[in-house]
């Protein structure tokens, strides 16, 4: 079975943003730019089902500026097999980005979609869902385990309350959560033969697809900050400022 | 403007969630609804019929809501949608998963985990694990929002909403329960305690939780929570992680023990009322976004809150 894997270029999560002072967005000029992690998780995914025989064929999609070429890259070197780069240069909101995908979909017929459950940037936690509505496929979200087996998987869930298995009819959409797996780091001979794997570069115009946003940003400001308040020197001091000063025990 | 809230429920309790969902409906302004889909449901419908600021209960009983899968559930809102502006949901894993799926069949975008309600089409949301806040005008002539609870007080009881039974949606057989592991406990539930007791890397093994974190939250009366390191480390289970990635709390009390304070932790607790920090670490960023810090060793600071805390009442 073919998987697709879309990846994400997002602020590395060690980064600490900034917010820019005209409230007109954050920051991001010389700032570390990685995968994003769930994305790391999803492509790893992959590769395990591709290692067991399960899977045959992995691409990585991104949709993003050209230098998300350096992200399909990244996935290549942990082990996809080729990419598709879907240039843009605005902001492409996750309907749009669910829209891109299943044209990608349609056209490259896979077994599994496997997204990252969001991106850290945004945090919308949208485009997995989006697509499986648009595809019309079923969709496992938050998943910590994907057993695909015929014309099913079982898949184990994280939800509030704890655990949830269900099963679903392939093909269908994943979205990963942080249990899944751990994504493995790229070997340096892996990522020399990336380079000879090949990229597709694509426009959201060659799928036919309006980007345009349907969410307007008005403006970016940073959260209001939380001052660091006193140091106590034992647990009985701690208990009497926790009863009579702050009055919550 | 008619507003339709997704009520999250386990088929026998309506949970908390959706009465904070339902005050920044009201916030929107117009007529809400509240959708209870589920099987067995009856009692839910009931409980939310009596919250403040509902016109209406709608009330779908039916094998295929039982477990809340995406599949059918969307369908079933969809379906509801020609008579609604909005569906407004809390921002929990059963709405996080079944609103981008109404959005897209929709054909709009959502928005998702408002933080506050600027006018009917306009919201802030948080991004970047909270680190910028966004304010944002949805475009969509309908709108799809899911809400952050903890920045929405719950709406009381008082109401007395009639309740429609209405017709499942079809079957669109892509999916089917296995089953489920929840975690049992007591305790109160962390979105929704007055006050937290929390671990991390430092409280080294699920043992300890038992031995160290417990009994100070048995003291307390309060939750018990968890950073993504001590969750990934197995020291307890998914369901108490808090984060950006995990759940969003807001307590009036938490304490936060052997917890460093990545930026992915700090984002789904720093808005509690008064944090403590009890870390060994006197570098630690967690004493940065502290009310009241103790620099100690947990194994010894905890049993000694303990029996403080048991002298204290």
């Amino acid at each position: 079975m073919k998987v697709v894997v879309p990846v994400k270029r997002v602020v590395d999560y060690t980064q600490k943003i900034r917010v820019k002072s005209d409230g007109s967005g954050v920051e991001l000029a010389n700032i570390k730019m990685s995968m994003n992690p769930f994305d790391e998780i999803a492509i790893e995914e992959a590769i395990r089902l591709k290692e067991n025989g399960t899977a045959s064929e992995i691409i990585a999609v991104s949709i993003g500026p050209q230098q998300a070429q350096e992200t399909i890259r990244t996935a290549l070197a942990m082990g996809a097999d080729r990419g598709i780069l879907v240039q843009s240069d605005d902001i492409v909101e996750p309907l749009g980005v669910a829209k891109i995908l299943k044209a990608i979909t349609d056209e490259e017929g896979p077994t599994l979609v496997i997204l990252g459950k969001q991106a850290i940037d945004d945090d919308s936690n949208q485009t997995g869902q989006m697509l499986a509505a648009l595809l019309g496929w079923p969709q496992a979200t938050f998943v910590s385990e994907v057993t695909p087996d015929g014309d099913k998987a079982r898949v184990v869930r994280e939800i509030d309350g704890g655990l949830q298995t269900i099963q679903i009819n392939l093909p269908a959409i994943v979205t990963t959560d942080l249990r899944l797996n751990e994504p493995r780091y790229a070997s340096l001979p892996n990522i020399m033969k990336a380079k000879k794997k090949p990229i597709d570069m694509k426009t959201p115009d060659d799928y036919g697809v309006d980007i345009s946003p349907r969410v307007k940003i008005i403006t970016t400001v940073a959260p209001k900050g939380r001052e660091a308040g006193i140091m106590v020197e034992s647990v009985a001091e701690l208990v009497d400022k926790l009863k009579n000063e702050a009055g919550v025990i | 403007m008619t507003i339709l809230v997704l009520a999250e429920h386990d088929n026998a309790e309506l949970k908390d969630a959706t009465a904070r969902a339902l005050t920044a409906a009201a916030a929107i302004g117009g007529d809400i609804h509240i959708l209870v889909a589920g099987k067995g449901s009856k009692s839910v419908a009931d409980q939310a019929a009596a919250l403040d600021g509902a016109a209406k209960v709608l009330h779908c009983d039916n094998d295929l809501y039982a477990h809340g899968l995406a599949e059918p559930l969307a369908l079933l809102i969809t379906g509801l949608m020609a008579n609604y502006d909005a569906v407004v949901a809390p921002a929990t894993t059963s709405a996080k998963n079944t609103m981008p799926r109404v959005a897209a069949l929709l054909d709009v975008m959502q928005v998702s985990d408002i933080l506050s309600v600027e006018s009917a089409d306009t919201f802030t949301r948080p991004i970047y694990a909270g680190n910028a806040i966004q304010t944002v005008q949805a475009t969509d002539a309908k709108k799809v929002i899911t809400v952050r609870t903890t920045a929405f007080a719950a709406a009381g009881d008082g109401g007395s909403a009639s309740i429609e039974d209405i017709a499942a949606a079809e079957d669109p057989g892509l999916s089917s329960f296995v089953g489920e592991e929840l975690s049992k406990s007591d305790r109160p539930e962390l979105t929704s305690a007055k006050i937290i007791v929390s671990g991390g890397r430092g409280v080294a093994s699920g043992e300890n939780f038992g031995k160290y974190i417990e009994p100070v939250a048995d003291a307390l009366g309060a939750a018990i929570g968890a950073s993504r390191a001590a969750v990934d480390a197995g020291y307890m289970s998914n369901d108490y992680q808090v984060g950006q990635t995990g759940k969003v709390v807001a307590p009036e009390l938490y304490i936060a023990v052997g917890i460093s304070g990545a930026i992915q932790h700090l984002a789904g607790m720093k808005d509690s009322k008064v944090i403590v920090a009890i870390n060994k670490d006197e570098e630690a960023p967690i004493f940065q976004i502290a009310d009241y810090g103790l620099v100690a060793d947990l194994f010894k600071a905890m049993p000694e809150l303990a029996e403080e805390l048991g002298k204290a009442s």
